[in-house]
């Protein structure tokens, strides 16, 4: 069976800040445990000879020269923001008064 | 906002141990950012040090700036960590304005250096060693300038304006174990910790080191637990710590909070604090809740770092003297005691006096100049000694000066108050002031004899050899010339003139 419940999927959503009604709690539930439970057919195939990867290409060490490349102006950076002011993105409060 | 009630850190003491814990934040000084070729430049424009991938949008990707994990592996080597020889980034997924992609990239379970310590020298001497447990890689966020509001705080703002020119800026955040042991000493040890991370960052030059500009930022946990007892207590955590003298005082007081809190026989909170330098108090943040789960989980877009050990070993033979090493040499080299050395550290002109030498002054004028005259007017400015306008060349210029028998010392200190007025170079200005010295010993000559034929006792008792009667003659000499006069060589004229030697 499948380590994900309801009450897992609400708290996902609620990290996500994705507004849930108990019917799609239900079936993101479900849903969920299913597609768990074909991940973990994964580690099924894989023996203790193969080591954990978190990358599908054998890469590493990809590095950039530290050299200055290309910049936006602050009016292209704010071009698609819903809000600016003198230059900034505008955003709304994020804390009330204690 | 309410005040919390706090108890006196003697009591605190008494009753309880503090234990400390560290997160320091050291933004490196790299060009451009930990994945992105925009500029690393503080003070610009808002937004103009910004491209796609510091803004976050999609189907962009970030590529690792070498660089940065250069200077991230010197500060695992100069904080004695071990460096990993596979390591990983990994996305802390939260959702603030401060970050534009919705996570920051971090890392998570394996850090580029770990396990190592750093041995702190507290006032008195004394060695305490606090243990790292880690040294990671990762980017800065953006800075949020909160608008409205009764206090320009984030409490009570009406909105928020956000400048990304610090998104992306390579950060290196070193993780302490927990410290226990330091005792009513915790607060001067906090404050002496970060200030060897910040000596260690600015003398390996990968960081500007500038509290004030948050290079070095530092985040106090602080939690209390009666004397005898193992377990900890619970901790806050108090952010926004960024000056060496408030990681001090807000140490001191959440242990005074933490001691109110506990002898009322409430639980301490686990939660974040803010400090505020205008009243020295903590408030509280947000506690600790499900809103930290931050589902870190590797960064699909990065591929491992290997740090082969020739890489390490190569940047190994780079890494500078240590500062402490540094600091011992200097003593040495200079003949300073303990107590002067000690004053010159803590007068911030170590680094001057240094420079000083090198242009050519000894070590005894260097110490004079820097802590005799220009320590003062520093203060006065309310100025660091080095930002105030003297470069050791004008302190080599002023000592030829009076070593030559050009100017006298009192002379000296009014060319340098010429110098900081921007009255040119020393020489200039003794020109320009009219200060130099009667040389010319003509007239010297004649004030002499005057004071001789004025003071004929004194003149008899110098010919009998009691020399220290000198003083009175020279003083005489002195006022007739108005101070102009070399008192050296008036010395040596007045022993020529009695026949005496000197």
């Amino acid at each position: 069976m499948a380590a994900i419940n309801r009450d897992d999927v609400a708290h996902l959503a609620r990290l996500a800040h994705i507004e849930m009604s108990p019917e799609e709690l239900d079936r993101m539930a479900g849903e969920l445990a299913v597609i768990v439970d074909s991940v973990k057919s994964v580690s099924e195939a894989a023996g203790d000879d193969v080591p954990a990867t978190s990358h599908p290409i054998p890469l590493n060490n990809v590095f950039r020269e530290d050299v200055v490349g290309h910049t936006f102006t602050a009016e292209q950076a704010l071009s698609g923001a819903p809000d600016s002011f003198e230059g900034r993105f505008k955003v709304p409060a994020i804390l009330d008064e204690d | 906002m309410s005040t919390d009630a706090i108890l006196s850190f003697e009591e605190a003491m008494e009753k309880y141990d503090p234990v400390l814990g560290f997160e320091v934040h050291v933004e490196l000084n790299t060009n451009t950012k930990m994945f992105s070729s925009a500029p690393n430049v503080f003070g610009d424009e808002p937004n103009t040090n910004v491209n796609e991938v510091d803004l976050g949008m999609p189907g962009v990707l970030p590529v690792v700036n070498k660089t940065a994990v250069e200077s991230s592996i010197k500060i695992g080597l100069a904080l004695n960590c071990k460096i990993a020889e596979s390591c990983r980034f990994a996305r802390k997924n939260y959702f603030y304005p401060d970050t534009p992609k919705n996570f920051q990239t971090s890392q998570y379970d394996e850090p580029i250096a770990y396990d190592g310590y750093l041995d702190i020298e507290l006032s008195d001497g004394s060695v305490f060693r606090v243990e790292i447990e880690r040294a990671h890689m990762e980017e800065d966020a953006g800075k949020l300038t909160h608008m409205g509001g009764a206090t320009g705080r984030i409490q009570g703002a009406d909105y928020s304006l956000v400048d990304y020119n610090r998104a992306g800026v390579p950060l290196v955040e070193i993780v302490t174990k927990p410290i226990e042991g330091a005792g009513s000493r915790a607060p001067e040890l906090a404050k002496a910790y970060v200030a060897a991370v910040r000596e260690i960052v600015k003398n390996l030059g990968v960081s500007d080191a500038r509290m004030e500009r948050g290079n070095v930022r530092c985040d106090a946990n602080v939690s209390l637990r009666p004397h005898g007892r193992e377990r900890f207590g619970i901790r806050s955590e108090t952010k926004n710590v960024n000056s060496l003298r408030a990681v001090e005082h807000a140490v001191r007081y959440e242990i005074q909070r933490h001691a109110a809190v506990l002898e009322s026989g409430e639980p301490v909170i686990q939660e974040t604090r803010h400090w505020h330098e205008d009243t020295r108090t903590t408030t509280s943040g947000r506690a600790k809740s499900d809103a930290d789960d931050y589902r870190y989980f590797p960064e699909p877009d990065l591929v491992p770092v290997l740090a082969s050990r020739e890489w390490v070993e190569e940047l190994r033979a780079t890494l500078p003297e240590p500062p402490a090493a540094r600091r011992k040499r200097l003593q040495a080299d200079w003949g300073y005691s303990d107590l002067e050395f000690r004053d010159v550290v803590n007068a911030g002109v170590m680094d001057s006096i240094e420079e000083t030498i090198a242009a050519g002054a000894s070590a005894s004028v260097a110490r004079k100049w820097w802590m005799g005259e220009i320590v003062g007017r520093a203060k006065t400015a309310d100025v660091d000694p080095s930002e105030l306008g003297v470069t050791p060349q004008t302190i080599v210029e002023l000592n030829t000066l009076v070593e030559g028998g050009k100017i006298n010392n009192k002379m000296a200190s009014q060319v340098l108050d010429g110098v900081l007025a921007g009255e040119g170079a020393p020489a200039e200005i003794v020109e320009k002031r009219g200060l130099a010295v009667v040389s010319d010993d003509g007239p010297l000559l004649e004030a002499i004899d005057a004071a001789l034929a004025a003071q004929p006792d004194v003149a008899e008792k110098i010919r009998g050899g009691k020399l220290q009667a000198i003083g009175a003659i020279v003083g005489g000499v002195m006022k007739a010339t108005r101070g102009q006069a070399d008192a050296g060589r008036v010395k040596e004229l007045i022993l020529e003139r009695l026949g005496v030697e000197g």
